[in-house]
């Protein structure tokens, strides 16, 4: 437990959980520009009052806008969904329901990457 | 194992934020998926965001993506800094002050907005 105020700790060897583990911190400190970026561009400068169709439209326009957030849901939904399952393994003991909980968390985290990333990539503006 | 003190709560206030942050971010992947589906169907289902329940969690969300990023920091320094660990509960509130000062002027810009 973490109750000298550092994160997880850093797992041993080479495999899949020390990846993990940077991954987090990697895409944490990458988030600090492509979220905390979009939270004060998006939801400060401007609000949900002015976020609609055109504006988004128009935002996607601009390949720089359609590049930052195909960045942001790669990082964001990775990190989420890696989140999610380190609590599923501390947390859900059944094995049972362990097995259903991360195979829910996987298909839901593959499927949301893949259609974010589809509209991000196919998105044609039409007349409003 | 012991609860309590500055290094237990950041963690499960890291743990909450973090859980918190990622329901909303399946959410707003859906919503944004719907634009996809023409300019009718989106601006229906964005204006839900108008709601004033809406825009106050809003609030809330911005405050725990905040706090999770900062305590973030926090983690990596302890983490990767050889003195991170002596420092922990300094670096602590100073991480509590830096969210305030960031947080409260952001907040009240946007409940004046409500």
């Amino acid at each position: 437990m973490a109750t000298n105020g550092a994160g997880r700790p850093r797992p041993r060897g080479s495999g899949f959980e020390l990846y993990s583990w940077l991954f987090m911190r990697i895409s944490g400190v990458l988030m600090l520009i492509f979220l905390l970026g979009h939270l004060y561009i998006m939801h400060i400068i401007n609000s949900v009052e002015v976020v609609n169709y055109n504006f988004v439209a128009a935002r996607w326009g601009t390949p720089l806008w359609r590049t930052w957030d195909l960045i942001l849901l790669l990082l964001a939904a990775l990190h989420g969904s890696n989140g999610l399952r380190i609590l599923i393994d501390d947390y859900i003991h059944s094995h049972g329901w362990r097995v259903v909980a991360l195979a829910v968390l996987y298909v839901l985290a593959i499927g949301f990457i893949l259609g974010g990333s589809l509209v991000l990539f196919t998105f044609q503006p039409v007349a409003s | 194992m012991y609860k309590g003190g500055e290094g237990y709560w950041s963690w499960i206030f890291h743990r909450i934020t973090g859980v918190g942050v990622a329901l909303f971010l399946f959410i707003h992947v859906a919503d944004t998926f719907i634009i996809g589906w023409g300019p009718g169907v989106y601006n229906a289902v964005t204006s839900l965001y108008r709601n004033p329940v809406f825009k106050i969690a809003e609030v809330i969300l911005v405050a725990a993506v905040l706090y999770h990023a900062l305590n973030g920091i926090r983690v990596i320094l302890v983490d990767f800094w050889g003195e991170g660990v002596l420092k922990q509960r300094s670096i602590f509130w100073a991480e509590v002050v830096v969210f305030v000062i960031l947080f409260v002027p952001t907040a009240i810009l946007m409940l004046s907005r409500l």
